[in-house]
């Protein structure tokens, strides 16, 4: 039987719910109105720790676990993105010399 | 099963195959020109062998029991349907397995000399093997559907071979003209042959073999088809399937152009053999045209108007074999009208004998144009006695074999045929036959006149044959002469046993012999004094064509038959094609269908590819938005 410790009783659920949500609307505003691709993958981490937040959040409600394991693959996951998309960024640097998104056009229709 | 099982029958049809299959494949690489024209005769000779033991074992059986059956294989089976790739030997396929194999044998010894030389040798042989076996397998075949297999097989070596010399496009076009009427006549025959399954059928019969069918032919006669009596009906249909193999009018067109193969085609598939399987299949499904007289009237009546047209139309004509195709249709011609007037023996019986006289005739003719390398035209012949002794000697004998002179092979068949036609009271066809006689003693003694008599009028220098052609040659004019003889006192009771003995009465044996003495008088009378004129004298049809110069221009032309077929059917067709061509092909299917789909999906692309502005965050707006509304949907769904 897994106890879960009653850490946040003092805190109510929506207050973290809203600090997850106000995390990822930061992250997801930066990513529309920013320019360099750097501060874009900052703000695609800030999204997903957004939605982090939520899950752990929700793990005490219903008292399971499964979210928070959740949690652990998502870190996983953001970290294998992080280094695909600063690889990704340190070979457009190379090849266009800026970071700039609005250089990145190729694919227009 | 009625019959005597004789499993010797599939020996008769196999050597051709075998010999078309080594020389096809193996021939030119490996077969020296001698080894392949060899292997291609003895493959014919051994199935005339085997064609003669099996005639032996047929003669041992009592007349009325002569039958023997050979089954290779069950070929079409659905439910009690069934059809057997099945061999079947009467006095009726003997006679014809016998001419067929012999026939050709002699002409494929004589090939070897004709062909020498030729680049396609050992592939015309494969042809001529190719041929005799589907002929074999037309003759011997037990049942319509496997004689129809046959008739398609030989029609298709018949293209082959007219189209030999493919690289002259006159020649592959002749060929073509051969097949494509050919299948005219041939939807006739299936159409025929449908009807008749449907009408046995709805009868219970299911066994199509010749037996059968002819056990229930009352079926036929007691059916109609929609309105009209099945048998009459059949009977006419299979008609049209005989005129266009065996080049009656309408559909006889073809044959004069098929001369355009080499001439021991001509003598074998497109005098002797080929051409006759109409009048054969005529004579084995005689069984249903006893059920619909109207039907016997119809081929009466067209073989009587073809035998009259193209006696008419050979009297004018410069190339030699071109006078003998026209001879070939008009002596179809007299065979059809002896089965019109209910006497296939005697149809049988001149099929035989023109077999042997034609078959010479053409070889002969083959024998000119060989020795004056490759000259056609009779006006450029003449004085040739002198120069190709042993050819005209031959060409003499099949004259008077074809002109109907007693007692060669050709007078006494055509009497028959003549005298039966009269007693079965037809009096005008009769006449009409009668005057076709007159006018095939003339026609064919003025091919005689032109090439042989006089001096000669050409350039090249005139040769005799060799052996190898003048021996056929010989052995096909001997049986000319005694053919008849022999038939006469064998062949017809054979055919027919317990039919009475012929009675000959004195004077139609009387006018028949003054119609062809008419006939040879009025050709040396007008050709042979005109040829007395000196070196460029004006010739026989000159003379002719001074009196009549528009009757002669008309004969000449062949009545322009050939072009009213192309003002009225080709052309139209022709037209019709290329509508079709321009409007529904490539208007519809390549405009609309194929075209239409690319450029229908190429617009699309190009309207969507807009949205495509490459720009990531335009993406990320439109994704954010597209789950907002998936959102507010799931939770308007929760909340309404």
């Amino acid at each position: 039987m897994i106890h879960f410790l009653p850490l946040t009783d003092s805190v109510p659920l929506a207050h973290i719910v809203g600090l997850g949500v106000a995390v990822f609307a930061a992250g997801a505003f930066g990513f529309l109105v920013r320019r360099n691709l750097i501060v874009l993958l900052m703000c695609v981490e800030l999204m997903l720790n957004g939605a982090n937040i939520v899950l752990v959040a929700f793990s005490r409600a219903p008292a399971s676990p499964d979210p928070q394991v959740w949690v652990i693959f998502m870190f996983a996951v953001a970290a294998a993105e992080a280094g695909v998309g600063l690889a990704l960024a340190v070979l457009i640097w190379r090849r266009l010399g800026t970071l700039d998104i609005d250089a990145l056009k190729g694919l227009r229709g | 099963m009625e019959g005597n099982f004789y499993p010797l029958l599939k020996w008769m049809i196999l050597p051709p195959l075998a010999g078309f299959v080594l020389n096809g494949l193996l021939g030119k690489k490996f077969l020296s020109e001698r080894a392949g024209g060899i292997l291609g005769s003895l493959a014919v000779l051994l199935s005339f062998v085997f064609a003669l033991l099996s005639l032996s074992d047929l003669l041992n059986l009592p007349a009325a029991d002569r039958l023997l059956r050979d089954t290779l294989f069950t070929w079409i089976s659905a439910g009690p349907f069934t059809v057997d790739f099945a061999l079947r030997l009467d006095p009726l396929s003997a006679v014809m397995a016998l001419v067929v194999s012999g026939v050709s044998f002699l002409i494929h010894v004589y090939s070897i000399g004709y062909m020498h030389g030729d680049k396609g040798f050992h592939k015309y042989f494969s042809y001529l093997n190719f041929f005799v076996f589907f002929m074999l397998v037309l003759v011997l075949a037990d049942n319509p559907v496997l004689m129809f297999v046959g008739w398609e097989g030989v029609g298709l070596a018949s293209y082959l071979l007219i189209g030999f010399w493919y690289e002259d496009p006159e020649k592959a076009s002749a060929g073509k003209k051969a097949f494509i009427t050919n299948r005219i006549g041939d939807a006739g025959f299936l159409a025929g042959l449908m009807l008749l399954a449907a009408v046995m059928h709805a009868g219970g019969v299911y066994a199509l073999d010749f037996s059968t069918l002819s056990a229930n032919a009352q079926l036929a006669a007691g059916a109609s088809f929609a309105g009209v009596n099945a048998a009459f009906l059949i009977g006419v249909l299979l008609f049209v399937g005989a005129t266009g193999k065996s080049a009656q009018f309408p559909l006889y067109v073809w044959l004069p152009d098929a001369m355009a193969g080499p001439t021991p085609v001509s003598a074998l598939i497109h005098a002797a053999t080929m051409v006759t399987a109409g009048v054969y299949m005529l004579a084995r499904m005689f069984f249903l045209y006893e059920a619909a007289p109207a039907a016997l009237d119809v081929v009466l009546v067209t073989g009587c108007f073809t035998a009259f047209l193209a006696a008419v139309i050979a009297v004018a004509q410069r190339d030699i074999k071109k006078v003998l195709a026209y001879s070939t249709v008009s002596q179809l011609g007299f065979m059809f009208m002896a089965v019109g007037a209910g006497a296939w023996a005697a149809g049988v019986f001149h099929l035989t004998t023109h077999a042997f006289f034609k078959a010479l005739l053409f070889l002969a003719a083959g024998s000119v144009i060989h020795g004056l390398s490759g000259e056609q035209d009779l006006f450029k012949m003449g004085g040739l006695r002198k120069h190709m002794r042993t050819t005209f000697i031959l060409t003499a004998t099949g004259w008077l074999a074809l002109s109907g002179v007693p007692p060669l092979a050709g007078f006494y068949s055509k009497d028959l045929i003549l005298e039966k036609v009269f007693t079965s009271g037809a009096g005008f066809v009769w006449l009409t036959g009668l005057l076709t006689a007159a006018l095939t003693a003339y026609y064919i003694s003025r091919l005689l006149i032109l090439a042989f008599m006089d001096n000669y009028r050409g350039r090249e220098h005139a040769h005799e044959s060799p052996a190898v052609m003048t021996v056929p040659m010989g052995l096909l004019a001997a049986l000319s002469v005694v053919g008849g003889m022999a038939g006469a006192a064998w062949l017809l009771p054979f055919l027919q046993p317990g039919a009475p003995p012929e009675h000959h009465s004195a004077l139609m044996i009387a006018i028949s012999v003054a119609a062809a003495a008419a006939g040879i008088i009025a050709a040396f009378l007008i050709t042979g004094r005109r040829i007395g004129g000196g070196h460029h004298a004006a010739w026989c049809p000159r003379s002719l064509a001074a009196a009549w110069p528009r009757l002669h221009r008309l004969v000449y032309n062949k009545f322009y038959v050939d072009e009213i077929y192309e003002a009225l059917l080709l052309k139209p067709l022709a037209r019709f094609a290329d509508w079709t061509f321009r409007v529904p092909d490539s208007k519809v299917i390549d405009g609309a269908l194929v075209n239409g789909t690319a450029r229908l999906f190429m617009s699309l692309g190009r309207t969507l590819g807009a949205a495509q502005t490459g720009n990531a965050q335009f993406y990320a707006i439109v994704f954010m938005a597209g789950l907002c509304l998936l959102l507010a949907a799931v939770l308007a769904g929760y909340y309404l």
